[in-house]
């Protein structure tokens, strides 16, 4: 095998006899010849080359027609124009005004920027990048309606909120547009007035239906994005009638299936032991997810095997090893409806040793239950240093949860007493407010998983309703108010399992972090760079043809290599795909570490599903907690607590997205021996190879970076 | 038909001014490259020509300049009770590394990376399965890696029970298929924890009690320790440890080291200026009393140092004033980023 094969997921049984096994090449050591990298790596937005995003400027209303009907049709192909075009010639000046405008237009634009343009349209302006900028746009209006093949043409080009409100108000045709769609949908008519272009809403194609129907809260408005939106082909547009038609009906069926509730990904936390596979398997045989029959077989198999009190937590923990020794390892996946949620539930692991696995669980997660012990002793030890309930509760507000119930279980072990209750619940208070959790998003539910009190139906037990008449934990779960989801970016889905399904193709299971995904789109898998088509999919095992941000949803993928996806990677649209990078630069809050961390240290890089080894390559500055301020530079070592920015090399490419681009999407975590050390942000990126030398991908300028950036900063957020 | 060709093969000895160095890690081969100075009857006088040296195969080195580090190093190397050769398998679910350390160097044998399925409701024959072939993968590995007349002992280390279930399931299959190596080394085996089946967990394994019980005096398990220390005083007294040459230095001219912690890497160096710089570094040091201890930059604590600018101290003394100083060293490593 040539050493540049990935070897993740690499089926050996398929196409290897059964004796050759390991070989002794250690892969990341050994550096990739310059030639090689020539050959193999993808250069993701290197604007002299002829790529794929590069035309979408002239046509991007063409786009998606052409990808969908046909692919070899080139009759006036702007690469080849591409190809011919020279640069003009200038002095030495100007072609560094030049390059630094073209920088900070390609940082503005993305990759859609048309290189001719916009050399043209920079020199035109003077090297003044705000009219450079006027005029490009100015230039493919023109060009736009001289096209005028869909009415949605210029959506793609839109990056600016201001243009594209402009925009939405010269074109009445997206509104005649959308009403027909909606008499063709006829029950949909509350999608009507939403697309109306409003002052503060903007509507692109068909998102806002949606996201009207699923964020349906009335105290919750949309998120107004006044940051710079990064640009985007329009995903939605129909091309036919016909397709319009299935693509209205795929969004009708999608409302259906939700029933018009809110989905939500609810991941249990809490300490080994606390009681979170017994007290969610409670829950769902309470609500009869779990049908009577496998619970009493449950019950007589725990039995059996000694251990008749974990017959709930064997709903969830289903294999072998996981019953036998009654711990929960991986992640266990199920779903439940309240009144107005669908709740995807995932029960983490409380050992220390599976961390890991808790935190591909967490990382999916919108909301959490932290659920703690309340027996003698029990909650102390959960609780003081080296217990999990703080590393996990800390964990999950690193990786972005903000609502948290905290489920005070085994309350009848202490006969239901109001004191142990409200010390847990001060003490708690008192942390989870260090941790950045507001009071009024943290709610405090007394119950039992065992005996099942005040889970579903609200307690009979007396000395429970002496002093506690609040609402039960499913009702808790139903009050959570509606995550925010980023419907209208490129879709990008984090692959958490991969595995052989019935028929052809490869399975891949994991959550659609941002945008939404059609069945029969074209997909990229990064970092493989291998490209393919979604051939099915399936949400909680019934058959689906369209998945929004924040479903669970296992794709059928045709077209692709098993080596080419593995846990950790990412799907996302050919035409934008998720950066790829080996070095990136964060801003990292330091836990509290036994050992000092200093540069060259190495560490496990947790991001979404994925682990890989990275160093710390470099200590750029310690910085203010909460102002942001750099206090010190090239530190010589970060001490506990601390706020830092560091530079992070991975071993193999990883994908990351800023985290003001995509805010799930651009947190990661730090683990070093068994300990979570930092939790971080990515502030920069940079490409992997670019003309031989590295540059820092940052799309805003060095001031605006310094303020967005604290700014946006997951500690200060509140 | 062409002509028969005959081979003959002659033994003589050959001194030859060495040009280049090659080491193998894998095969455990150092091959130099260099012309003949002294002719024989076979080969021309500035011929050039390549040796392999193996182990057992006595040679000669002339060297003008023996300094203190050389010297060091081959009265080490010629000491037998310094050899302790140790394997370790590092795995968590879905993948595996299985490491030979020696008392000089931690070699990958190999790597095993597998997908495991993970469980998903009602499908646990999935994972189950794929769980057993990627436990396969590594016994495979074990029997072709492991040398057992020569190791003395095997650690298995994992997070959570993935050791214990391997160990079980290795067993078992051992006897079913009758593996000797296995079943008679049942012994050699030792299971440790360690929080992830990657490379650079093997610092913790080595630093284990269990296991540092076991091997206290190879040369791994000591530079362990020492790193260890230091980031233990760079936590509580940050004035009584640093690293960088800069800083390193200062505090060597005010004779404040008390352990120098630096990687062979630096004594390697084709630049005989800074090779020189550092062994005055650690001649001074040593006259003053302090201890120094070498790293092997090939394992993984030496791995880390020389992350670290590949020389740390820890003082007798705090010395603070040194921090406040501004050095150039990190600078340039600010330019390595930029353009590696």
């Amino acid at each position: 095998m040539a050493r540049h094969r990935n070897y993740r997921n690499y089926a050996y049984e398929d196409d290897l006899s059964d004796d050759v096994f390991g070989h002794s090449v250690e892969d990341y050591d050994i550096s990739v010849s310059p030639g090689t990298a020539e050959q193999f790596m993808f250069r993701r937005s290197n604007s002299r080359d002829p790529n794929l995003s590069a035309y979408m400027v002239d046509r991007c209303g063409r786009v998606e027609e052409e990808e969908e009907e046909d692919e070899d049709n080139d009759e006036d192909d702007p690469l080849t124009s591409l190809q011919d075009y020279r640069r003009p010639q200038l002095d030495p000046i100007s072609e560094a005004k030049l390059s630094s405008c073209m920088d900070q237009l390609q940082s503005i634009l993305g990759e859609n920027l048309h290189e001719p343009t916009a050399v043209s349209a920079i020199v035109q302006c003077n090297y003044d990048v705000d009219r450079a900028l006027d005029y490009i746009f100015s230039q493919e209006e023109k060009q736009d309606q001289r096209k005028n093949l869909d009415p949605f043409g210029t959506e793609g080009t839109y990056s600016h909120r201001k243009e594209k409100e402009d925009q939405v108000r010269h074109q009445p045709p997206v509104i005649t547009h959308i009403s027909r769609d909606s008499k063709k949908e006829g029950t949909a008519d509350s999608t009507v007035s939403v697309v109306t272009p409003s002052k503060d809403k903007t509507i692109v194609g068909f998102a806002t239906p949606i996201k009207k129907s699923r964020e349906s809260s009335p105290d919750e408005p949309m998120e107004v994005q006044n940051e710079l939106k990064p640009p985007e082909p329009g995903k939605t547009k129909g091309t036919g009638k016909s397709k319009e038609q299935v693509r209205a009906e795929a969004y009708e069926d999608y409302n259906k299936r939700c029933k018009g509730k809110i989905l939500l990904n609810l991941v249990v936390i809490g300490h080994v032991d606390a009681g979170k596979s017994t007290l969610m398997g409670h829950l769902l045989y309470s609500l009869g997810d779990v049908s009577k029959k496998s619970m009493h077989k449950y019950e007589i198999e725990s039995k059996k095997a000694g251990k008749a009190s974990f017959a709930y937590a064997w709903v969830l923990d289903e294999t072998g090893e996981e019953r036998e020794r009654g711990v929960t390892m991986d992640v266990g996946l199920t779903r439940f409806e309240t009144d107005t949620k669908l709740v995807t539930l995932m029960d983490a692991p409380g050992h220390k040793d599976f961390i890991p696995n808790m935190i591909t669980g967490a990382a999916q997660a919108d909301v959490a239950i932290l659920v703690v012990g309340s027996s003698t002793g029990e909650f102390e030890s959960g609780f003081e240093a080296g217990g999990q309930t703080r590393e996990h509760a800390l964990l999950v507000r690193s990786l972005g949860v903000t609502q948290l119930i905290v489920a005070v279980n085994k309350l009848d072990n202490v006969g239901w007493s109001e004191d142990r209750y409200n010390h847990i619940v001060g003490k708690l208070k008192h942390f989870l407010k260090q941790a950045g959790f507001k009071d009024c998003d943290v709610a405090y539910v007394p119950c039992s998983g065992l005996t099942g009190e005040n889970l579903v139906t609200p307690s009979t037990e007396p000395p429970l309703k002496q002093w506690y008449n609040g609402p039960t934990l499913l009702n808790t779960i139903d009050n959570f108010k509606p995550p925010k989801r980023e419907l209208e970016k490129p879709f990008r889905f984090c692959v958490s399992d991969v595995y052989k399904g019935m028929g052809t193709g490869i399975n891949a299971s994991g959550k659609l972090e941002a945008g939404k995904l059609h069945s029969g789109d074209k997909i990229a898998v990064m970092p493989s760079g291998g490209h393919g088509l979604v051939k099915a999919f399936t949400i909680h095992d019934e058959p689906a043809q369209l998945a929004c941000a924040g479903d669970h949803v296992t794709l059928t993928l045709s077209g692709l290599d098993t080596m080419h996806v593995g846990v950790g990677s990412v799907i996302c649209p050919p035409s934008s795909p998720i950066k790829c990078t080996t070095k990136l630069k964060a801003r990292i809050l330091v836990f509290n570490i036994r050992i000092p961390i200093t540069k060259g240290f190495t560490v496990l890089y947790h991001y979404k599903t994925l682990n890989e080894p990275a160093v710390i390559k470099r200590l750029c500055s310690v910085l203010h907690k909460s102002t942001g301020e750099v206090l010190q530079k090239k530190p010589r070592c970060l001490t506990k607590n601390s706020n830092a920015e560091v530079i992070i090399h991975t071993y193999r490419p990883v994908c990351v997205e800023l985290y003001k681009d995509y805010k799930d999407l651009g947190r990661f975590m730090l683990r070093y021996s068994g300990e979570t050390i930092a939790a971080g942000v990515v502030t920069e990126t940079s490409l992997a190879i670019k003309d031989g030398s590295i540059a820092w991908q940052s799309t805003l300028s060095k001031e605006m970076s310094s303020t967005a950036g604290q700014n946006c900063f997951l500690f200060t957020l509140r | 038909m062409t002509g028969s060709v005959s081979s003959s093969k002659v033994r003589t000895t050959l001194t030859i001014a060495v040009e280049g160095i090659e080491f193998d890690t894998q095969a455990c081969m150092l091959r130099i490259k260099g012309r003949n100075v002294e002719e024989n009857q076979y080969v021309k006088m500035g011929a050039y020509h390549t040796i392999d040296l193996e182990l057992n195969r006595k040679f000669t080195l002339i060297k003008e300049y023996w300094d203190v580090i050389a010297l060091e190093r081959v009265e080490m190397a010629c000491d037998p009770t310094q050899h302790a050769d140790l394997g370790a398998v590092l795995l968590h679910e879905g993948l595996g590394h299985i490491i030979l350390v020696t008392s000089s160097m931690t070699v990958v044998r190999a790597k095993i990376d597998m997908n495991v399925p993970r469980k998903r409701k009602g499908f646990c024959s999935q994972h189950d399965k794929g769980l057993l072939k990627f436990y396969d993968a590594l016994i495979q590995g074990i029997l072709r890696h492991i040398n057992f007349d020569v190791i003395k002992c095997i650690l298995i280390a994992s997070p959570g029970f993935v050791k214990e279930q391997f160990c079980d399931y290795m067993f078992q299959q051992a006897l079913k298929s009758d593996w000797k190596a296995i079943t008679e080394n049942k012994s050699k085996f030792v299971l440790v924890h360690s929080s992830s089946g990657h490379k650079h967990a093997l610092k913790e394994v080595l630093a284990d009690p269990t296991v540092t019980a076991r091997l206290a005096e190879t040369k791994a398990a000591g530079e362990v320790k020492a790193l260890d220390t230091f980031f233990s005083v760079l936590q509580m007294e940050p004035d009584r440890a640093y690293y960088g040459i800069h800083h390193v230095e200062k505090a060597s001219e005010a004779s404040a080291v008390e352990t120098l912690l630096v990687t062979d890497e630096l004594f390697r160096s084709t630049d005989l200026p800074t090779r020189k710089k550092y062994v005055k570094l650690v001649e001074s040091i040593k006259d003053n009393g302090g201890d120094v201890r070498v790293f092997s930059s090939l394992h993984v604590s030496g791995e880390q140092l020389g992350q670290l600018s590949g020389v740390a101290a820890i003082l007798r003394f705090p010395m603070p004033e040194i921090d406040s100083e501004e050095t150039d060293d990190s600078t340039e490593s600010d330019e390595e980023t930029f353009t590696s």
